[in-house]
């Protein structure tokens, strides 16, 4: 196999405040995972968008197949009963 | 000299290192070698020129001409620039941008750390706010030096030319004349002593793990905190000065 003269392509996720999760914000090349978190953190971060990054080497993500879409996501879509929207949230609950 | 005009002369001196080297890598703005490296960069080069705006605004303040920052980074001729050699020389290829800037990272984090316990709190002010930025810094051109050097045999052969070519510079980082003198006696700022092995262990432990050896020379290139510059140092003054002599005291 040919050697890649390119580097590992990362995916980024940041956590932009204490208690919220991690979320996917795109992705970067680096050649090890020190140097894809430093990176990160200035393509990503510069305008203070978080407090904590993960990295993951993209070719590790295991993605579903698009052609699968009809038979994985669209039986969920008649089914309603499965939100719980059938209650009220208390006051002062955010990020539910 | 009295205390105000020599720390006027301190603040003026790291002032105009961080406006250089800041100046030096804003020529970097979209030329970086790849995308994530040029914003990193980028943020250098702007974390750079906002040291310099305090550190200057300070210096205008001791200043008994009363310039403010503006005037002391735009409007001086270059003899009156008392930066280091260093950090006016040209970008050059990556190895030499990232090795310019891990002597000065190395040399400025020992000096921050010192001068953020200062007895003039204007400045250990100043130090605390730069030193989490150029910590950072050092941590970046470290990893890339370690990487260069320890990486292929050709940016090996790259990056210890940068080294053999630039080291004559550093001896620079460590001048004392009577400014430093009164002001260290003061408790103002740090000796150069204090300085020196603090920044010597830093260089040693990343130059041994980016299996890099330092040159055999003893050359000692130094003038520039007299107001005697490189070559270099005219063109980059016109390239930074051009709007403020061209359109006097406009703003942006």
């Amino acid at each position: 196999m040919e050697k890649s003269k390119e580097w590992p392509l990362w995916e980024v996720f940041i956590r932009s405040k204490q208690g919220l999760n991690h979320k996917h914000v795109g992705s970067l090349r680096a050649s090890d995972a020190t140097m894809a978190i430093d990176n990160a953190r200035d393509v990503y971060t510069r305008r203070s968008e978080g407090i904590s990054i993960w990295v993951v080497p993209s070719n590790n993500i295991t993605a579903s197949d698009p052609s699968d879409e009809d038979s994985l996501f669209e039986p969920a879509n008649s089914k309603v009963y499965r939100h719980p929207t059938f209650y009220d949230v208390p006051d002062g609950i955010s990020h539910m | 000299m009295t205390t105000k005009e020599a720390l006027y002369n301190y603040t003026l001196r790291m002032g105009d290192d961080s406006l250089i080297l800041g100046q030096r890598l804003s020529e970097l703005c979209g030329h970086g070698p790849i995308l994530e490296e040029d914003i990193a960069l980028t943020n250098i080069s702007l974390d750079l020129i906002g040291q310099a705006t305090l550190l200057l605004d300070y210096a205008g303040e001791l200043d008994k001409d009363s310039r403010n920052k503006d005037q002391l980074a735009f409007l001086r001729i270059e003899k009156q620039y008392v930066n280091i050699l260093l950090v006016e020389q040209p970008n050059g290829h990556f190895g030499d941008t990232i090795l310019r800037q891990f002597l000065f990272d190395a040399y400025r984090t020992a000096l921050l750390e010192r001068l953020s316990t200062s007895k003039d709190k204007r400045l250990a002010g100043i130090a605390e706010k730069s030193l989490k930025e150029t910590k950072y810094h050092l941590k970046h051109s470290s990893e890339w030096v370690i990487r260069l050097g320890d990486g292929t045999e050709e940016s090996h052969l790259r990056i210890q030319n940068s080294l053999d070519k630039l080291f004559r510079y550093a001896h620079e980082l460590f001048y004392e004349n009577e400014v430093d003198n009164l002001l260290i006696k003061e408790g103002i700022v740090p000796s150069a002593q204090g300085i020196y092995p603090v920044w010597e262990k830093t260089v040693n432990d990343v130059l041994e793990a980016a299996t890099l050896s330092l040159p055999k020379n003893n050359w000692k290139f130094q003038g520039g905190r007299e107001g005697r510059h490189s070559e270099h140092m005219g063109y980059l003054l016109a390239d930074m000065q051009y709007m403020q002599r061209t359109y006097p005291n406009m703003e942006w």
